[in-house]
């Protein structure tokens, strides 16, 4: 085995490498000597051996797009469930090993999946992940994204003045109707948040973390009156041709069958006000995205 | 007999009792060509993927009407207790039901009640390579056998009362990208499939094996070799690695001895670079001679295809008097029909939203404009990569004379991403992915005169679904949608008459039988095989 294809070897994890060390302890003399030298060769795969190769960064450019950009955009930036890959900081950890890990073996509990196991794809090799490492080290921001704003007036603003609070939830803290925030720091690009604060109907939400639907839920606006003139205005949970779940504003639980319905309607203006400079400087816009951007970085 | 299960006969109920009582004096009867060419004379059973060799999707069973089928209710389920999409569509001959499942799974049960008889796992190797899942669309019977093609490239035959093998053909080496997922078909003693493997740059094929012995009688390449018709459509080296697959079951016209195969995306799939020419015979509709394999005409859908618009769709013959046709609702998103005696197009005209194509050749052809071709950038075009459908078998009903179609409504960005050939190694060439327009992709179940080309009705699926269709005497359709509903519509007018919540996606097409005069509709849906029944 040539010392170039040692870095195809499945077993990159620093877990791996642990057992690795520990069993060379236990070896006869000889054959630790051996072992331990492949265990130093290994150890070179807690770094990307085609860093800083700009042809393997190309090259990995087009694997991401044929196995990554479908969720998380041409570029990397993000796209409809997939977070924006150009931050420094990435969730489920930054080092090259991480990076390897993350790609190979998915992320359980999000819609992120192993290495060739999306029923789509077929998979990349250990080089090709390596290729699009060096494609996303070649896209990122050098320095962790921080916003100029004060995280801490941010975390006032977000459950104080500006009431982000009474419809969204970070760390188990706020209100329901609209998406979770916790994670949404860390995943999503700058400019796609602002877009949601100042915008928010020009793209809904779209879920993240949920594996288990083929369609994320988008916090659609639904207005409906029961068959006794009951009405109601909330956010979809889930639909299908047949019955709606929804959460009206007062984040009462609506299970309802279509057709037994006076009326029904659904639209795509949300249900979240635009934030405007006079709701939300931009001063106190960057304060709110930095204190979501401390929350994600946790 | 048809006849009988006509809806308007008063005698009909009568008549299907001595119609399942005659069945069952020939109850496990071998099945023979003879039967296959006379699936009319035995509507209880199903005994090929699409019913019968007419690719019709049509069950003439006709106890399930439009005035009871909200009266259905589940009868049994069967678990495979695997993962991933479960594609298959049973046969059901004489009470005992034969399917496959997921990880080239294999089961016969008694039809009544969803107990096992036989259960067949195959071992695959751990490094087979199938692009889109470890699925399996169904089998072929014959004789006392049933037939299957494995994941690992193989034919197999199993023994239809055992699950004993009997024999096992390699068709390919698996590691070089090529794998089987459709139900084959049998036609006269020949078992006839076609290969996966469009993503990997393959050379396809079709296949006919002896269904006695496993020996293989003859080969077409879909990708014509020096010196054949067809091989300059391939700019230099590229047609050795050309796809072509024919990954979807074909039909079969016993008055002209001819059965209809549909191919797959030229290799690499987004990618015309390196491939210049129309790339035949990928995306085409191919006519062959079941005995011997030769091609009598060929009609290609998507020349020189750069959107992985597979043609793979089961063809289905309509006939109008004296006139024979091919219809196709083509993943490009326009409605064919095809002369079948010559292969000369009659008409095509779009069933769902297209923008690739702004003229129509000197045929009638709907031509690829320049500006639809992939980029570094990326370019948006309608319908996106998984098609305005997809390999979901259509149903034509003879009673509405309607063709109906699962579609799908998308628009994609495709954008190139060149990489080299390696054998047996992912070869896509390029990438797409969801546009950004801020409304989501939705659905529909569309019923298509095909004498026009015109869109009767439509039936609004929330989210695209990956479910065929199954048309009834009882002047039903039956679909499956995303969400998890099995649902049976008015086929005059696409009125929804019954749903059942299955807990999965449907990723299968529908068929239906019938044992001891009560007629059954099944279909699989997540894990599951569901049946339903009036009570």
């Amino acid at each position: 085995m040539s010392a170039s294809n040692d870095w195809n070897k499945k077993d990159s994890s620093p877990q791996g490498l642990r057992h690795a060390v520990r069993r060379c302890a236990s070896r006869a003399f000889f054959a630790t000597i051996i072992f331990c030298f492949t265990a130093l060769q290994l150890s070179a795969q807690d770094q990307n051996p085609l860093a800083n190769d700009p042809k393997a960064s190309k090259l990995g450019e087009f694997q991401f797009r044929s196995n990554c950009a479908f969720c998380h955009g041409l570029g990397a930036r993000g796209g409809g469930r997939g977070p924006d890959l150009t931050r420094a900081q990435k969730r489920h950890g930054n080092s090259d090993a991480d990076l390897f890990r993350t790609i190979n073996e998915g992320v359980p509990g999000t819609a992120m999946p192993p290495n060739g196991a999306t029923q789509q794809g077929v998979g990349m090799t250990d080089t090709e992940i390596w290729q699009v490492i060096a494609y996303i080290r070649s896209v990122q921001v050098k320095t962790p994204a921080q916003p100029p704003g004060d995280a801490a007036h941010g975390k006032q603003l977000f459950f104080g003045a500006a009431v982000c609070s009474t419809c969204h939830m970070i760390e188990g803290k706020g209100g329901r109707l609209g998406p979770d925030l916790t994670t949404t720091g860390s995943a999503r690009a700058i400019d796609y948040l602002v877009e949601s604060v100042r915008y928010p109907s020009r793209r809904l939400a779209q879920g993240i973390s949920e594996a288990m639907k083929e369609f994320s839920q988008e916090y659609e606006t639904v207005k409906v009156e029961t068959a006794d003139g009951q009405k109601f205005t909330g956010v979809v949970l889930n639909e299908d041709h047949f019955t709606l779940q929804m959460l009206d504003l007062r984040e009462q639980l609506h299970l309802f069958e279509k057709d037994k319905l006076r009326s029904y309607e659904k639209s795509r203006e949300s249900l979240m006000p635009p934030y405007d400079q006079k709701m939300l400087s931009d001063k106190d816009l960057q304060d709110v995205l930095a204190f979501l951007l401390s929350v994600g970085a946790q | 007999m048809r006849t009988p299960f006509i809806r308007s006969s008063r005698c009909a109920p009568l008549l299907f009792l001595a119609s399942t009582i005659l069945a069952a004096s020939n109850a496990h009867a071998q099945v023979t060509p003879q039967r296959l060419l006379e699936t009319a004379k035995e509507p209880q059973n199903w005994l090929m993927y699409s019913g019968d060799y007419s690719g019709h999707r049509f069950s003439a069973l006709d106890q399930i009407t439009t005035s009871n089928a909200g009266a259905l209710v589940p009868k049994w389920a069967y678990q495979t207790m695997a993962g991933g999409k479960f594609e298959t569509t049973p046969l059901v001959v004489d009470g005992v039901l034969y399917a496959t499942g997921q990880d080239d799974r294999a089961f016969a049960l008694d039809a009544r009640t969803g107990r096992p008889i036989w259960q067949y796992q195959r071992a695959l190797p751990a490094d087979i390579r199938p692009c889109c899942g470890r699925v399996n669309r169904g089998l072929a019977i014959l004789g006392d056998k049933v037939f299957f093609g494995t994941l690992d490239t193989h034919v197999v035959a199993l023994d239809s009362k055992t699950g004993n093998l009997i024999w096992d053909a390699t068709a390919f080496d698996y590691r070089k990208g090529y794998s089987i997922t459709l139900a084959p078909l049998a036609i006269k003693n020949l078992v006839i499939v076609g290969v996966s493997g469009g993503e990997y740059g393959i050379r396809g094929f079709i296949d006919a094996y002896d269904a006695s012995t496993g020996e293989r009688k003859w080969r077409f390449y879909t990708v014509p070799g020096p010196g054949e018709p067809g091989h300059e459509t391939w700019e230099g080296d590229s047609w050795k690695i050309g796809g072509a697959p024919a990954w979807i079951t074909g039909s079969y016209d016993p008055a002209t001895n001819t059965t209809f195969w549909t191919t797959g995306n030229p290799s690499p799939s987004n990618r015309g670079e390196g491939r210049a020419g129309d790339n035949l015979y990928s995306n085409s509709l191919l006519a062959l001679d079941p005995d011997t394999g030769k091609l009598k005409w060929y009609f290609q859908f998507t020349k020189h295809d750069e959107h992985d618009w597979d043609a793979t769709q089961v063809p289905v013959m309509i006939d109008q008097g004296e006139k024979h046709f091919i219809a196709q609702a083509n993943r490009n998103g326009y409605f064919y029909v095809i002369d079948r005696s010559t292969g000369k197009l009659v008409f095509s005209n779009p069933y769902a939203k297209t923008t690739w194509s702004n003229s129509k050749d000197a045929e009638g052809r709907p031509v690829s404009m320049k500006e639809a071709s992939p980029t570094p950038e990326g370019s948006r075009v309608c319908p996106g990569a998984a098609g305005a459908t997809n390999w979901m078998s259509p149903t034509y009903d003879p009673q509405t004379k309607l063709f109906y179609v699962t579609a799908r409504e998308q628009c994609d960005i495709f954008s190139t991403a060149p990489q080299p050939y390696e054998e047996g190694h992912a070869y896509y060439g390029s990438a797409y992915f969801p546009n950004d327009d801020t409304a989501p992709f939705w659905g529909a179940l569309r019923a298509i005169d095909p004498g026009t080309g015109k869109i009767k009705w439509e039936w609004k699926h929330p989210s695209p679904t990956w479910s065929g269709v199954l048309s009834t005497a009882g002047g039903l359709v039956f679909t499956g949608d995303a969400e998890g509903n099995f649902i049976a519509l008015d086929a005059a007018t696409g009125k929804a008459l019954w749903h059942f919540q299955c807990g999965a996606s449907v990723y299968s097409s529908p068929m239906s039988f019938a044992i001891d005069g009560k007629q059954y509709v099944a279909v699989a849906a997540g894990s599951a095989l569901f049946t339903f029944a009036l009570p």
